[in-house]
Formats: structure tokens, C-alpha cells, sequence
């Protein structure tokens, strides 16, 4: 029985551009409604004097709440911190992905277990992460410090005074490394995935002849294996940093932006302002501070990216 | 003394024996050629004399010590792969500088073997080019100049001509003698190539699933082949293998002759074949027959280029040989009956 669904069916399928069309349709649709929608939304809004009570977009106050929010104390915080923790945490991830991917570029036992575990940190929740770590890093009752008080690293006559604990949450210096700690913590299962295929797709031929030809440990990792996973280090990068860079979670959850100010990042400033506090408008300016670093990063890496694949 | 020694050494994988006892000496100056199939534990013993693999069990000797346990870093070997692995991000100078720089070996000498491995090779024009941007032929030769670099004790060649165009290779094959005659390396050469085994080796080791089946000059394999592998496996195209009860008679196909225009009167041979395919490759032609008086068996004839032509399908013709050129093979043991 021809016509009917069939028929319909027929005048897509057999049709390149049609069919194309179809499968792309879910992607855009989901682009545009929950990326560009808010985007455009956000632009608007850090243009308006728009507040939760009162969420009119169509107040013209131009520039207005960037003026604003660049006098802010904790905007210039926040964009210091968001700036430092990125950065620390992406030189981190680079050094030790390759590291871990040495050790996983190697068979050795328990090798499934092993990389069952090193995924761990990424596939868990955020949130479940840091609750873990805010015990770790509790000032009270962290295990870290009382395995520092066994080996006389705190404690009476240990090497960082007779303090018995690191507040490690309620000191400005301590506080940020332990942002960043989680950070790289959460990010290095992904960066490994990323930088690890690159690595396995290196011939093993290649490995062989710098072994025959004399190279130790060190001469291949650094004028064989990096060399050639540069452009794989760059998307991990790429990909990572990004994530750093406007994740608000982590610093939510430790922190809450404390001590004081002095843990404070621009994503969680621009949430406090504008759903805590109300004041959309300025929200949203804070948000859109994100954006020109975000993408002098993305051009920047894509840039280097295509540039060492011409070689 | 022998440069290289292997003394009954063999390589397990679980219940595979990639190698299964070898036996086998190389001397100064010699370029001794492993030729066999895929999986015939040619490259896996070339590994264990690299450093690359450990063997299960016996000695292998570097100019009289034992070197099993050694790293590859601490044996004085080098190595060409069939990809010629080139270190890409380098230029072909880097390439070549690298084993000198990882081996420290004495700077003052650097420049000197760099000048004589570069003229051997005649690459000096490529110097700063990227291993990249490199045709096959040369990037074999850089390769070369980088393994020649060091100086080595011993030369390991992983079937480096595979790669290569069919034109290419030939060219490349000579320089290969050539440049092996020039610089007297000791070399150990493994290949699938029956004709490249034959052209570059001084002598040649014929392997089977992991063991030696027979070890000889070319002309020893061609001549006297010790069983029926080595006779089918060397010569092209391969030995005529019949069937004359326990017995298997081997005749090549260029030493079949016509037998009215055979000049000798004792013939090893005397073969009655109707024609079913001719086949024409510029300097001679091969005909396909079938055997009239015998077991039907499929035996294949060169002819020279005149008489090709007058040649018809389908006709009976009968073909001798010499008595020296024919050889008989035990059919139980398939082991050359003298």
C-alpha cells in the first residue's frame, strides 16, 4: 500500500539536503532555544534596569549597569580571581594529564580498575564533590589535617607551627588553592580523555626508534611525545578552561565567595547580584563580562590548533 | 668472531611460540637476509635483537656478550622500520642529530659524521626540510643517514623497502647493496621478498612459524632448496611441484625446455602439457599448462619472447629439463632427496 507516511518518508530520505536538514533540526532548535535565546535575552537585560520584582526589559539605560558594576569591589575581585584560578588550574591540568597519560599509555594490572577510578571525579555530581571536600577541608574536623598531625607536619613541633589545623576554607591564600585544588581535581579525568587519545594515536614505531636511538625517559617525552600532542593539549585546554572560567558551582558550594570577598569569581558574582540580589540589570553586565575573554581564548586556541596541524 | 650471535632462543606468547628455537651467527661485514610469510617469527627475532622484546628462553651475543636484559638504548644497534619513522616535528638534520645527542656521543665528532652519512646518502639538499614534507625514497634514505650516524656494531632492517613504490624499489634496492658494500656494516635484513632476500643478502635464512627451515647463499636456495617450502617459497614464479608417486618432483619454470629444441640428450625430466593460458610479460612469456600423461598437476613454463608467439592453446607440447636442474622431494618428510 504506497502513498501516505511512506511517501512522505521517500521525499526526505532519498533527498541529501532535505534529510540533512531533518537531522540538524533537534541541534539547532535546542541551540537556539537554550543558548541563543538567553543570550539575546542577557544582552538585553544588562542594557535594562530590569530587577526579579520587576523584569521589564524594554528600560533603555545604556551602558548604565557596566558603569556600574566595574566599580564594584567584588566585580574587581571576582575578575582577578576568575582570572588566577583559570589560569593555575589549566597550567596544573596540563602537567598532570600528561603525566596520567604516560602511566595510561602503558599496560600494567589492575589497569581497568584503575581508569574506572581516575574517571570518578568528573562523572560525579558537583555537588557531591564538593560536600566530600568541604569534610576534607572542614577546619575542625579534616582528615587531611589529622594525617598531618600523625606525620608532624602540624601539631607541636611539626614543621608548619604548632597550629593543629590549615583552615584551609578560612584563609584568603588557602581558601583560593583549595578552589583550584577541587578544580583540578574535577577537570583532569576530562583533560586525560582529551589528551590520552591523542596520545594513543602516536606510533608505536615512533617510541621504538627513539628507544633504539638512545633516548631516555625525559628526550621522548619532550621532543617526541609533547610535540606531538600539542594540538590535543590545546582543545583539553580549550575545553577545560571554559568550564573553569564560568563555573560557579564549585566556589558556591565551598565558599560561598568567603572569606570575606576574597574567594569571589565573576559567575558567582553575576548569580549573587542578579537572582540573589534581584538586580538583573546588573547581573546580567557582569555575566557578559565572560564573554570577550571566553572567545579571545577560543580563537586564540583554535588558532594554534589548526596552526600545528599545518606542519 | 661473529658480530652477532643467537643461540636457541625462542619467544612464547602464552601458548604461541612466535620463535621456536634459532640458531644462527652473523659475521663482520655480512648482511644476512631473514626471509619468510607473515608470522613466521622473522620480526619478532629481529625485536629480541634489538632490545624490543625479551626472549623466553636462550642467548643472544653482541660481539661475544650476552646483551638479553640490556635496554635498546645500551646496545650498539641501530634500526630502520618499515614506516622509517621519522620524528615529525624535527627537521631532517634534527633527525639525524638525535641519536648523537641521546647517545652522547662526543660533540667534536658530530659534524664529521653528519658530512659522511649525508654524502653517502646524497641528502645533503635536505638538510632543513621537514621529515614531513619528504617523498618515500627519500625518507628512506634519511632514515639511513640516521641509523649510519652512529657507527654502529650491527644494522637492523625491518622490511624498510615495503613502502615503497614497485618503481622506487628497485632503485632503492641497489643503492641498498651498494651502500652496504661501501660501508661494510654488519647487517641483518628481515623481508617477505623473496627477490630482495636474493639480491641484497649474502646469505639468507628461510623461516617458518617460528623456526629456521634452511640457511644458505641465494644460489644455494635456488639451486639446492632443502624442502618443499624453500622451494616453493624462493624463485618466481615458484618451483613446479609434481607428484610422481612418494615421491615430488621440482622443476623451476625457466629450466623447462621444448624438447625438440632441447641441446641435451639426458633429461632429468619428460613433461607432456596441454596449454590453457599464456601469459606475456615483455621479456619472456609464462605458459600455463596441465599435465597430459600424469596427475593433471598445474605446471607453469617460461618461455623466451620468439616462441610465445608460436605457442597455440590448447595443444599438446612436451617439455624436458636437465638432469642437474630437477630435484626430488621425500613426500612424507618433504625434505630433498640428494
Amino acid at each position: 500500500m504506497k502513498g501516505g507516511p511512506r511517501h512522505l518518508w521517500e521525499a526526505v530520505a532519498d533527498h541529501d539536503r532535505r534529510l540533512g536538514w531533518v537531522m540538524l533540526g533537534p541541534a539547532v532548535v535546542y541551540i537556539v532555544a537554550f543558548i541563543g535565546v538567553p543570550f539575546v535575552l542577557a544582552v538585553l537585560l544588562s542594557f535594562s534596569n530590569a530587577t526579579v520584582g520587576n523584569p521589564t526589559i524594554h528600560h533603555f539605560v545604556g551602558l548604565q549597569n557596566f558603569i556600574q558594576v566595574i566599580h564594584q569591589r567584588q566585580f574587581v575581585t571576582g575578575l582577578e580571581n576568575s582570572l588566577l584560578v583559570t589560569f593555575v588550574t589549566l597550567a596544573l591540568l596540563l602537567v598532570l594529564a600528561t603525566i596520567e597519560v604516560e602511566l595510561l599509555a602503558r599496560p600494567f594490572r589492575f589497569k581497568r580498575l584503575v581508569q574506572t577510578l581516575l574517571i570518578l571525579p568528573w562523572a560525579m555530581p558537583v555537588a557531591l564533590a564538593a560536600i566530600a571536600w568541604l569534610w576534607l577541608l572542614d577546619s575542625q574536623f579534616s582528615p587531611l589535617d589529622w594525617i598531618f598531625r600523625q606525620i608532624h607536619v602540624l601539631g607541636p613541633g611539626g614543621i608548619f607551627g604548632p597550629a593543629m589545623h590549615f583552615y584551609y576554607l578560612g584563609r584568603t591564600g588557602l581558601a583560593l588553592a583549595s578552589i583550584i585544588a577541587l578544580n583540578v581535581w574535577r577537570m583532569l579525568p576530562l583533560a586525560v580523555i582529551i589528551v590520552l587519545a591523542g596520545r594513543l594515536s602516536i606510533p608505536q614505531e615512533l617510541f621504538d626508534q627513539a628507544e633504539i636511538d638512545g633516548a631516555g625517559v625525559f628526550r621522548t617525552l619532550f621532543r617526541i611525545t609533547i610535540p606531538a600532542l600539542t594540538p590535543v593539549l590545546i582543545v583539553a585546554v580549550l575545553f577545560t578552561g571554559l568550564l573553569v572560567f564560568g563555573d560557579m558551582a564549585i566556589v558556591n558550594l565551598l565558599t560561598s565567595g568567603g572569606p570575606g570577598n576574597s574567594t569571589q569569581v565573576l559567575p558567582y558574582w553575576a548569580f549573587l547580584q542578579g537572582i540573589n540580589g534581584g538586580d538583573l540589570g546588573a547581573g546580567a553586565a557582569v555575566a557578559l563580562f565572560l564573554l570577550p575573554v571566553l572567545l579571545a581564548v577560543a580563537i586564540f586556541a583554535l588558532h594554534f590548533a589548526y596552526r600545528s596541524r599545518e606542519d | 668472531m661473529a658480530v652477532l650471535e643467537i643461540r636457541n632462543v625462542t619467544k612464547h606468547y602464552g601458548k604461541i611460540h612466535a620463535v621456536d628455537g634459532i640458531d644462527l651467527e652473523l659475521e663482520e661485514g655480512e648482511l644476512l637476509a631473514l626471509l619468510g610469510a607473515s608470522g613466521s617469527g622473522k620480526t619478532t627475532l629481529m625485536r629480541m635483537v634489538a632490545g624490543l622484546e625479551q626472549p623466553s628462553s636462550g642467548d643472544i651475543l653482541i660481539d661475544g656478550e650476552s646483551v638479553v636484559g640490556i635496554p635498546p638504548r645500551h646496545r650498539n644497534v641501530a634500526m630502520v622500520f618499515q614506516s622509517h619513522a621519522l620524528y615529525p616535528q624535527m627537521t631532517v638534520r634534527e633527525n639525524i642529530l638525535f641519536p648523537l645527542k641521546s647517545r652522547k656521543v662526543p660533540k667534536e665528532t658530530w659534524q664529521e659524521r653528519i658530512d659522511w652519512a649525508v654524502s653517502m646518502l646524497r641528502i645533503d639538499h635536505l638538510l632543513d626540510r621537514r621529515t614531513t614534507r619528504l617523498s618515500g625514497g627519500e625518507s628512506q634514505r634519511v632514515a639511513l643517514a640516521r641509523a649510519l650516524v652512529r657507527d654502529p656494531e650491527l644494522f637492523l632492517f625491518d622490511e624498510p623497502l615495503s613502502a615503497l613504490d614497485a618503481q622506487v624499489r628497485n632503485v632503492a634496492r641497489a643503492e641498498l647493496r651498494d651502500l652496504q658494500r661501501r660501508t661494510g656494516i654488519t647487517t641483518l635484513y628481515v623481508t617477505h621478498d623473496q627477490l630482495e632476500a636474493l639480491g641484497l643478502g649474502d646469505r639468507v635464512v628461510v623461516m617458518k612459524d617460528g623456526r629456521i627451515r634452511q640457511v644458505g647463499t641465494p644460489e644455494e636456495l635456488y639451486a639446492r632448496p632443502a624442502d618443499l617450502f624453500v622451494a616453493s617459497f624462493i624463485g618466481n614464479p615458484p618451483m613446479n611441484l609434481i607428484e610422481r608417486g612418494e615421491t615430488i618432483v621440482g622443476v623451476r619454470a625457466e629450466h623447462l625446455v621444448l624438447k625438440d629444441r632441447a641441446d641435451f640428450t639426458d633429461a632429468g625430466i619428460d613433461l607432456a602439457l596441454r596449454v590453457g593460458q599464456l601469459e606475456f610479460l615483455g621479456s619472456e612469456w609464462l605458459a600455463y599448462g596441465v599435465e597430459e600423461d600424469g596427475d593433471g598437476g598445474r605446471v607453469v613454463v617460461r618461455l623466451p619472447p620468439d616462441l610465445g608467439d608460436n605457442v597455440t592453446l590448447g595443444e599438446r607440447y612436451e617439455f624436458v629439463a636437465e638432469r642437474r636442474h630437477v630435484k626430488h622431494f621425500d613426500k612424507q618428510s618433504e625434505r630433498l632427496v640428494e
